[in-house]
């Protein structure tokens, strides 16, 4: 009786996740370009499209691009700061985590608003430059969370080890903390890009009005009517997310990143 | 290896990129914000310098303060719905198999990460005429004709819990698999049913997790700014829209702005009182 | 002089002096135990001699070179620590190489140096597997291996057997000892189990509040401990009070002839272990006291008895067991060479 109540309500909570996902998808497939579900006859043309209509593929290129390079930035603002602060004693340093912390904590918006005004008082306004900057700083606490994880996972009598053994500072951290610190380093860079490859409302304030992003490109085409690419376009995005977080658990141990310290086997 | 003061400069050298760009890009942004509060409107442009109090006297209106009522509203309802969602399915989540645990965490991370534009998107194609819930009813016979479900209040709310559901569960996630299981197992040698020794033993040793939760949760839906706009009609806009249909669509960045600021110390007040229950919660 | 030498050695902690005033010489090729309660300061003066932490005072000489501020990895040491430290990320192979990998070695080199530790360690033919795959016996030896890569200078192991359950650790212990003096390596371990240290040392440290109460062979550790603390904390002994004027020495309310004490010390405590108390009949010595618990286990018999109010343990073998029950009133008879006068 509990353990049917149980896959009741896991069957609930899944069915509530999912049907937004189903519906679209079903909308993604419909022949003509209709709104419709159940869908009136079965295309994927939906999905060539993506890749053949010239705005749809430039608003791709665009947010692949921009996730790929702000991920990147956002990693290597974040390893030196992890690395720093674990390896120093030092509290007043502190503050750098905690201004790390703070743009994905706050309510979007905020920090959307002040790159804004940042960029427009600079005068860089509108340069796809500081949408990668800007998504940098935004997503900059995902990998510093994972690094800084990584980095407390780490037995620091493995430096001294390598320390007695001859390894100066340097190459402790090319022999030893960068190798056991790199599964944390993908998964931070992959949440970041994920992330990124998402996100709206900064890019929006950012570079709103001088190019589009997916995100960008999927809101102006609901303000001007409907088009199945949308549905197509979000059911890729779904696709992409699971992947990459499919990869990350496949070779990672997700639910230690996500804070379960012990990842005891209970198979 | 003990962790070493810096003894030299160069010991610093590694702080220097990330304080750097910190420091630029989100401590300056911010006092740029801060500092455009109070600067004049200016309809032609942007803004021209000035230090006046005009932008945030505007909260004093009866229009501001009902946006800013249905904004904590709703948030507060969106956390409750969450937290009551998420509490019993995140404990069951601990107790899985770690295989079933991994696929619920890709699946809910996916999911969180996915746009608010997409959310938006698909609840507003579930919720239509043609494509939507109503038509399966439709099929199975319960309805008569499919309605279209959005612009409405349920319809916000519903989409924003979705929203916000992922985020509470991997809120919740470590501090519930860390929770000691001898625990209910103790509570059920003593006689309490399954859900008995839910309510009366891991709810209870979980109170202060789940006050920091509902916290987070309400500041994560205070930051929504689009699934009002798209699922809801002008009166469920809440601050953060506003914020967002100031500073684009109105031009007018020092309202936006003092608004900004204003949410934001409300978010500070309740990150401290987070951080105060969750002092609280380790002493106790 | 060859080998390492403190000076003066003190390190502090804020207010805490976790080592004051050490002195010590390890000549070359010596096999050294620091040995003393957790918190004794053991730990922390390795940790000095690898460089891990700087004293605050003091000199360390390695060979006739100041190393007292060189960096750990110019030291050329071998080290294992307490959790070993293996590199989780590496083969057993990569594992014992890293010392060399670093030092720009050959690869061919490598490879013909980690075969050769991996037949030292009688663990041929492992050089592939991921060190997880490893029983922790495999583990301590793969550790110890790879510290000894570079032929170091110096040979240092922080309470490497701790780990190990009580049998393995015995065996560990000799063939620790005979790869030492194999290889004459200079070699110095923390420890905190005395037959750990009386098995393995040329020379036994007992430390004690930071200090050095004691540094002499294990023999003359056990049978002349210097101080009250180092005889009680190796082994079991018998803290006796006596008292001593013109007339004799007075011990447990009685005479003991021939007992000296050196410089006229008018009272003071004696130690004697219990394989030194000797039973008799009573009459037959100075000592009388009165049985009350006797503990047979097998391989010696252990007499606990009642004497002027203190409690006395002797300790027989099972070819020389005493004819005593408990509520019996036996003599104790104390050799007086068997009798150390303590520094109290």
């Amino acid at each position: 009786m509990t353990v049917f109540l149980q896959r009741l309500y896991f069957g609930l909570i899944g069915l509530f996740l999912a049907l937004p996902i189903i519906v679209v998808a079903g909308v993604s497939v419909n022949e003509k370009q209709d709104l419709a579900f159940p869908p009136k006859g079965f295309s994927l043309g939906w999905y060539a499209e993506i890749f053949t209509n010239v705005e749809w593929r430039n608003a791709l290129f665009a947010s692949i691009t921009l996730a790929a390079l702000s991920a990147a930035v956002a990693l290597l603002i974040a390893l030196p700061l992890a690395w720093f602060l674990w390896r120093r004693h030092a509290p007043w340093a502190n503050i750098f985590q905690l201004l790390g912390i703070a743009p994905f904590t706050l309510p979007p918006v905020i920090t959307a608003l002040g790159l804004l005004t940042f960029w427009a008082a600079t005068g860089f306004y509108g340069q796809p430059a500081t949408a990668v900057i800007s998504h940098a700083i935004f997503f900059v606490t995902l990998p510093l969370v994972t690094l800084s994880l990584g980095f407390s996972s780490i037995d620091r009598s493995l430096v001294e080890a390598a320390a007695t053994m001859g390894a100066d500072d340097r190459t402790v951290f090319r022999t030893v903390v960068l190798p056991l610190i790199l599964p944390y380093l993908v998964s931070g860079y992959a949440f970041a890009f994920v992330l990124s490859l998402n996100e709206y409302i900064v890019a929006y304030m950012t570079v709103g009005f001088t190019m589009e992003t997916l995100p960008i490109k999927i809101f102006n085409a609901l303000r001007y009517g409907y088009t199945p690419t949308m549905a197509s376009v979000t059911i890729l995005f779904v696709a992409i997310a699971a992947t990459i977080f499919g990869l990350v658990a496949r070779f990672g141990d997700l639910p230690k990143l996500l804070g379960a310290m012990s990842s005891r086997d209970q198979e | 290896m003990r962790r070493e003061t810096p003894q030299k400069l160069t010991d610093y050298s590694p702080l220097v990129f990330p304080a750097g760009m910190l420091i630029v890009f989100f401590v300056v942004p911010f006092a740029t914000m801060i500092a455009v509060s109070f600067f004049k409107r200016n309809p032609s442009g942007f803004y021209t310098p000035d230090f006046v109090f005009d932008n945030y006297a505007r909260f004093l209106s009866l229009f501001f303060g009902k946006v800013l009522g249905f904004s904590l509203m709703l948030a507060i309802a969106v956390a409750i719905c969450c937290i009551v969602l998420a509490v019993p399915f995140t404990y069951l989540l601990s107790r899985a198999r770690r295989r079933t645990q991994v696929l619920w965490l890709v699946a809910l991370l996916s999911i969180l990460s996915l746009s608010e534009v997409i959310i938006g998107f698909a609840w507003s194609t579930l919720f239509s005429r043609t494509a939507g819930i109503t038509n399966l009813l439709v099929m199975l016979g319960i309805m008569d004709q499919p309605v279209a479900l959005n612009p409405s209040f349920g319809a916000v709310l519903t989409a924003m819990t979705y929203q916000a559901l992922p985020y509470t569960v991997l809120v919740l996630y470590p501090a519930l698999v860390r929770l000691d299981p001898t625990l209910t197992e103790a509570a059920r040698t003593l006689g309490a049913s399954p859900i008995r020794a839910f309510f009366t033993v891991v709810v209870p040793a979980l109170r202060n997790t789940i006050v920091a939760t509902l916290i987070m949760v309400f500041i994560f839906a205070l930051g929504c700014y689009l699934l009002p706009q798209i699922l809801g009609r002008p009166q469920h806009w809440t601050l953060s829209v506003l914020i967002t249909d100031q500073a684009i669509y109105q031009s007018n960045m020092p309202f936006a702005a003092a608004m900004a600021v204003f949410l934001v110390l409300v978010t500070l007040g309740l990150v401290g009182l987070t951080v105060y229950a969750g002092r609280k919660g380790e002493t106790a | 002089m060859s080998g390492l030498t403190l000076q003066n050695v003190t390190k502090e902690f804020g207010t805490f002096t976790a080592v004051r005033n050490v002195e010590l010489t390890v000549p070359h090729g010596t096999f050294v135990c620091l040995l003393g309660p957790s918190g004794c300061g053991k730990t922390t003066l390795m940790r000095m001699v690898a460089g891990l932490d700087l004293p605050t005072s003091g000199s360390i000489r390695l060979d006739d070179r100041d190393i007292t501020n060189v960096p750990t990895h110019k030291r050329d040491l071998g080290m294992v620590f307490q959790s070993l430290a293996l590199f989780p990320h590496l083969t057993v192979g990569e594992n014992i190489a890293y010392s060399l990998r670093i030092r720009g070695v050959g690869k061919a080199e490598q490879k013909k140096r980690v075969d050769e530790l991996l037949a030292m360690i009688h663990l041929t033919g492992y050089a592939d597997r991921p060190v997880a795959k490893l029983s922790g016996g495999q583990r301590q030896r793969v550790a110890i291996a790879r510290a000894l890569a570079i032929s170091p200078k110096l040979f240092l192991l922080d309470e490497p057997l701790s780990a190990l359950d009580a049998k393995l650790r015995e065996a560990m212990q000799v063939e620790l000892r005979q790869l030492q003096q194999r290889l004459g390596i200079t070699t110095i371990v923390v420890t905190h189990d005395q037959r750990e240290a009386m098995t393995m040392a040329d020379t036994v440290v007992v430390m004690n509040g930071g200090e050095i109460r004691q540094a002499a062979p294990p023999v003359e550790i056990y049978r002349r401990p210097a101080d009250t603390f180092v005889a009680d904390f190796i082994g079991m002994t018998n803290l006796i009070d006596f008292k001593a004027d013109g007339a004799g020495t007075q011990v447990l309310g009685a005479s003991v002839p021939g007992l000296v004490i050196p410089n006229g010390l008018p009272s003071g405590i004696i130690s004697v272990r219990p394989e030194d108390v000797h039973l008799t009949a009573p009459g037959n010595a100075p000592i009388t006291g009165t049985v009350t618990f006797v503990r047979d286990l097998g391989g010696t018999i252990e007499t606990f008895v009642e004497a002027a109010g203190k409690q006395i343990v002797a300790v027989s073998m099972p070819n020389a067991r005493p004819d005593v029950a408990v509520g019996q009133s036996v003599g104790i008879a104390l050799n007086p060479d068997d009798c150390v006068v303590l520094k109290a």
